[in-house]
């Protein structure tokens, strides 16, 4: 059994889903601290934009960091995907009247619809500036791929969707939120990590967490269209 | 006090189940919600019908025995009882009351509310107990002191009724609360110390072959369990799986 | 009457060295030949699961049977109090002869010394088994073992786990057993119910039971058939006993040649929630040791009762010179600590002289004002606080009593609406345990050879009155360390027997009447329902079968219940079929077993011409009103046989001989 074991319990894909998803946390602060950069305004900041955007996709380090979080996302999909199929098998005949307000969080109860949101969300986010980014046509800024303009157009006036996609962004960073406050603390739990002294703690720094890291990423989009009325 | 009961009626675990509507009258709130079910049936019976199945014995709250899920909670509205303790006090006049059985795969209907919990037995059964043999010569009691505070969580632990509330409020049907609690009982006693890791795993595979569901931390059947069992004891035992696993 | 006296089988040789000396004379069976032997045990409380694993761990081949859905619902999880032992961890004064002395002078002399002299002895080792095992009994900041003391007795010996202490000790029990489930030498069958014994040439060779889910009837054979099915309180209809607690297995090995002895001995608890009216289910226990406590008093004056029970005044408003704590004053040496047959008495008597103090008049307080004041001048010095306020004590006293019954008020206030913190418990007396049983001789073993009864089903250790965290003392000690070897003596016999097989015609016969009287409740098609007549015959049984009794009113009894039985037979109406889940048969069956036990226990009530322990009859008692035994007449245990109708009931004798302890009347004074 052992590691074999390990590998096929459920405990071990509630495991999977903690690790990959604490992990993806910590992408989202490095993610949020190149973004907030979009405050900057004038060349300052468009210089800055861009060499961040070049750093992040040329050097080594970070190149092997995207990679791992690509894995992750796709992991933290599968795993739930697989996590949520058996949960539902787990009850073929549901309840006629079933209140659970009454004992657990709406978060909680959600995180699959919340999950499924944020993907369809990443799915078109990437399509926006990562696919741009790496195969596609960019203009050019002192030699530099200028991902600082490509932001900005879609976030301009001009541009016909924009408002859409400044509605959308913050819908999305909304349930990202939901998804971080249960979720945070929720991975510290799978994997164990619970004392009666730190987990306060946990959770308040999952809380403050998971409305913080979305509401500065709500505001760019937001920042971003109303500077450029 | 005049109710009207929405209850899952079912004959076997083939039938397919429905809900039916029986409206009661007479009731006093100085009732248990049981004796309530007593009066219905006596009535059903006095009529020629078939009075509603319904697991329960000591009535009072210790056995485990009783399972309803009612107005959509595990033992009803309020917290730290189970049905048989429930009092119709806690329901007003003209209330609809809906009653149905625990909903899991791992706990098929029996009859009507009554469902087959035998599943729990075969967790302990894979590992839920200390391996000591009945002798007159064991250790003194005293022979090993064991700290108050390890000794009462201990305790708090292993007040588990294994009614299945649990599962019932768990929205995967996950038993989590119910196997951890074992675990950690005997993860906090000495003398639960030489099979700690074997246990954790025997009692996890055999929980996951009788196809309970993932816990994702909702905490709902902590709230709904009638003897409060902390999250605490689902902490400790995904530690010790983890450790045990690694380790071996 | 021409009364037979009986054997007891108690060993030769000084009190203090029976159980050892005949536990290395008595014959073992060696392990190669125990993997031939079969035994059932029917019932999986404290006292079937301890010995169902017990003699799987020996290396037989056990088959247990239980009527709920798991064994570890059996209704010893509902002991509250504690478990007994001589260890005298406390150092005072304690020690096997004294737990001796207690049980026997508790059970009011009518208990067998060497039963209960054995029973003291094994207490300590099932403390040290259930602590292996991981029972989380209640300790001290040191880490050591706590204790507290219950009544009837001066030493602190209860050893408990909060409110709790039945359903740790039954939880470890069914670890021991689903271990040897695991095994595979433990064929654990659960909604199955005992519905008759089996005799093959003169020795109880297995069970005809019933598969509660499917209905069907099913044989199963063994050498030797252990019945461990509990007390048969329920006979009262309303009692402390879980729902589905039943005599049937009892009764129906009575009515194949086992004596019921004492049948008319009954506990009942003097610290019960009252009756709150026709609804009635069951009644709640609240555990003895609020008695350590609580005060128990009521009203000194009739119209301050009278005041209570229509509301009109408060119990707080009764001065404290108008209070009469009746057991304070009748017993000053143990005052609300007496045993529990004087103090459900002592409730009654006040009740019946009209100062309840409910609207039924059935009900007395249990008042924890004292012990909020006590408690809270203690805490108040342990904190160091310098004259605090009446209030301030009052406040730290109730933080105390919370941690120590915490659980105890929460479960008054969810029953009663009514807050125990605030205004004093009402409580009253209950049907708790019954004393008689199952007769059985030394080695347990019931008149029927191969038959055994451990725990509440048989009469042993208890005499006329049980005394607290003494049931699950006994339960375990059959459980664990009496059966498992006595009944080796006589297994030893059966090595050669091979295989008992179901298939003859002795099975077939039982299993024919089974299916007979079945199909007579089901074709019945009667106008009233099972819980109608249940409800009748433990009117009948309450009222002249209960805390008193009288000649003349336990004659009656036994004509009404005669009268109720076949009424039961003519128009009880059990709904839905045989072939399914069908609980309301289940009970139908435990009923018709009921009506003809409520009978034998009046006869047996009828036929002690003396008061004992929780057997008091009116016609005997002193001056005061305390019980009065005739030691000359009646130092016996009356052991029944049926011979086809509780009236006929031939009675056989087994005489109590006191060597060891000078015989005297119980004073608590």
């Amino acid at each position: 059994m052992s590691n074999n074991g390990l590998l096929k319990s459920s405990l071990a894909k509630k495991y999977m889903m903690a690790l990959t998803g604490l992990f993806l946390c910590t992408f989202l602060i490095g993610h949020l601290a190149g973004n907030l950069q979009l405050f900057i305004t004038g060349t300052e900041g468009q210089e800055a934009f861009n060499k961040y955007a070049e750093f992040m996709t040329t050097f080594p380090l970070v190149k092997l960091l995207s990679y791992l979080t690509y894995a992750c996302v796709l992991f933290h999909i599968v795993d739930g995907i697989l996590l949520t199929v058996r949960n539902r098998k787990s009850r073929p005949v549901g309840y006629v009247k079933e209140k659970g307000s009454a004992n657990s969080s709406w978060a909680s109860r959600n995180m699959g619809v919340l999950g499924t949101i944020i993907a369809v969300f990443l799915v078109s986010h990437m399509q926006t500036f990562w696919y741009k980014m790496h195969f596609g046509d960019m203009p050019m800024h002192d030699g530099l791929k200028d991902l600082h303009t490509v932001v900005l157009a879609f976030f301009s006036p001009e541009n016909p969707l924009a408002l859409i996609a400044v509605a959308g962004y913050v819908l999305a960073q909304m349930a990202l939120s939901f998804h971080l406050v249960h979720g945070f603390q929720s991975g510290f739990q799978s994997l164990g990590v619970r004392h009666p002294k730190y987990t306060p703690a946990i959770e308040k720094t999952g809380y403050l967490f998971g409305v913080g890291v979305p509401l500065l990423f709500a505001i760019i989009p937001v920042f971003l269209y109303v500077t450029q009325l | 006090m005049d109710l009207t009961l929405n209850i899952w009626r079912q004959k076997g675990p083939d039938d397919k189940g429905h809900i039916e509507k029986y409206p009661v009258s007479g009731v006093s709130p100085d009732m248990s919600f049981l004796e309530m079910m007593d009066m219905l049936n006596d009535r059903i019976i006095r009529e020629g019908g078939d009075p509603v199945a319904f697991d329960h014995d000591c009535r009072e709250g210790i056995c485990g025995m009783c399972s309803m899920f009612i107005n959509g909670q595990a033992h009803g509205p309020n917290r730290g009882v189970t049905t048989c303790q429930l009092h119709m006090r806690s329901f007003k006049d003209g209330d609809d009351i809906t009653i149905e059985p625990w909903r899991a795969a791992a706990f098929p209907v029996v009859k009507d509310l009554t469902v087959n919990r035998s599943a729990f037995d075969r967790i302990i059964q894979s590992g839920g107990y200390v391996s000591v043999n009945t002798s007159g010569e064991t250790l003194d009691a005293n022979a090993i002191p064991v700290p108050k505070p390890q000794a009462d969580e201990a305790f708090s632990a292993a007040t588990c009724i294994g009614c299945g509330a649990c599962v019932a409020s768990c929205k995967n049907a996950s038993a989590m609360l119910f196997v951890s609690a074992k675990v950690s009982q005997f993860a906090l006693l000495p003398q639960g110390q030489p099979e700690r890791a074997l246990r954790v795993k025997r009692m996890v595979e055999q929980m996951d072959e009788e196809g309970f569901g993932n816990c994702t931390n909702t905490g709902a059947c902590s709230v709904e369990c009638p003897k409060g069992i902390d999250l605490t004891n689902i902490a400790r035992m995904n530690r010790d799986f983890l450790k045990s696993s690694v380790d071996s | 009457m021409n009364i037979e006296m009986i054997d007891s089988k108690i060993p030769e040789g000084p009190l203090k060295d029976k159980w050892t000396s005949h536990k290395s004379k008595i014959n073992l069976v060696n392990p190669a030949n125990k993997r031939l032997i079969d035994v059932i045990m029917v019932g999986t409380g404290l006292a079937g699961s301890s010995a169902a694993a017990s003699l799987a761990e020996m290396g037989y081949n056990v088959k247990a049977f239980c009527f709920q859905d798991s064994p570890r619902r059996a209704h010893s999880i509902a002991a509250q109090g504690g478990i007994n032992a001589a260890k005298n961890y406390q150092n005072d004064g304690d020690s096997v002869y004294r737990l001796f002395y207690d049980t026997i002078k508790g059970g009011d002399y009518r208990s067998r010394e060497a039963n209960v002299h054995r029973l003291a002895e094994v207490s300590t080792s099932i403390i040290d088994q259930c602590v292996a095992q991981g029972v989380p009994f209640a300790r001290e900041y040191g880490g050591l073992l706590d204790n507290r003391s219950f009544g009837g007795v001066q030493v602190s010996r209860t050893f408990y786990a909060k409110g709790q202490t039945g359903q740790q000790l039954l939880l470890g029990a069914y670890s021991a057993l689903s271990r040897q489930i695991s095994k595979g030498k433990v064929e654990m069958c659960t909604r199955h119910e005992m519905m008759d014994v089996v005799m093959v040439d003169g020795k109880c060779r297995g069970i005809i039971a019933r598969n509660l889910v499917t209905g069907e009837l099913e044989r199963h054979a063994a050498h030797a058939v252990v019945l461990a099915s509990g007390g048969y309180g329920n006979v009262f209809f309303l009692s402390t006993n879980a729902m589905g607690s039943n005599v049937s297995a009892s009764w129906k090995a009575h009515k194949k040649g086992a004596f019921m002895a004492n049948p008319s001995f009954t506990q009942i608890h003097p610290t019960c929630i009252p009756v709150s009216g026709e609804h009635q289910s069951k009644l709640t226990l609240m555990s003895e040791s609020l008695r350590n406590d609580g005060r128990i008093w009521v009203p000194a004056k009739k119209d301050d009762a009278e005041g209570i029970r229509n509301g009109s005044i408060k119990a707080s408003e009764i001065a404290e010179d108008d209070r009469d704590y009746y057991l304070e004053r009748r017993y000053p040496a143990f005052g609300n600590l007496v045993p529990r047959d004087v103090a459900s008495r002592a409730a009654k008597e006040r009740c019946d002289a009209g100062f309840g103090v409910n609207e039924t008049g059935e009900a007395v307080f249990l008042d924890y004002a004292s012990a909020f004041e006590r408690y809270g001048k203690t805490e108040a010095s342990i904190r160091g606080l310098k004259s605090p306020s009446a209030a301030e004590i009052i406040v730290l006293g109730k933080q105390v009593v919370k941690a120590k019954y915490g659980n105890l008020f929460d479960m008054y206030k969810q029953i009663a609406a009514d807050d125990p913190y605030e205004t004093p418990m009402k409580i009253y007396p209950a049907v708790h345990y019954t004393m008689g049983g199952l007769w059985v001789d030394y080695n347990l073993m019931t008149s029927v050879p191969g038959l055994y009864a451990t725990g509440e089903a048989n009469f042993s250790d208890h005499g006329a009155n049980r005394l607290g965290a003494s049931a699950l003392m006994q339960g375990l000690a059959d459980g664990y360390f009496v059966l498992p070897y006595t009944i080796g003596d006589y297994l030893s016999n059966d090595i050669r027997t091979g295989e008992i097989s179901p298939d003859s015609p002795e099975f077939e016969l039982a299993e024919k009447e089974v299916k007979e009287r079945i199909d007579a409740l089901m074709n019945n098609n009667g106008t009233r329902t099972v819980d109608d007549f249940h409800r009748r015959l433990g009117r009948i049984m309450w009222n002249k079968c209960g805390m008193s009794r009288n000649a003349e009113d336990l004659k009656s009894a036994i004509e009404e219940i005669r009268v109720l039985r076949q009424e039961f037979w003519a128009d009880v109406r059990v709904p839905g079929a045989i072939d399914e889940f069908n609980p309301e048969l289940d009970k139908a069956m435990r009923v018709s077993d009921f009506l003809e036990l409520g009978e034998l226990m009046c006869i047996d009530a009828l036929d002690r011409e003396e008061s004992c322990g929780g057997h008091f009859r009116e016609e005997h008692q002193t001056p005061e009103g305390e019980a009065l035994r005739h030691d000359e007449e009646f130092a016996f245990v009356s052991a029944w046989e049926f011979t086809g109708d509780p009236k006929e009931s031939r009675l056989h004798r087994e005489d109590l001989a006191f060597e060891n302890i000078e015989v005297k009347q119980r004073s608590y004074k």
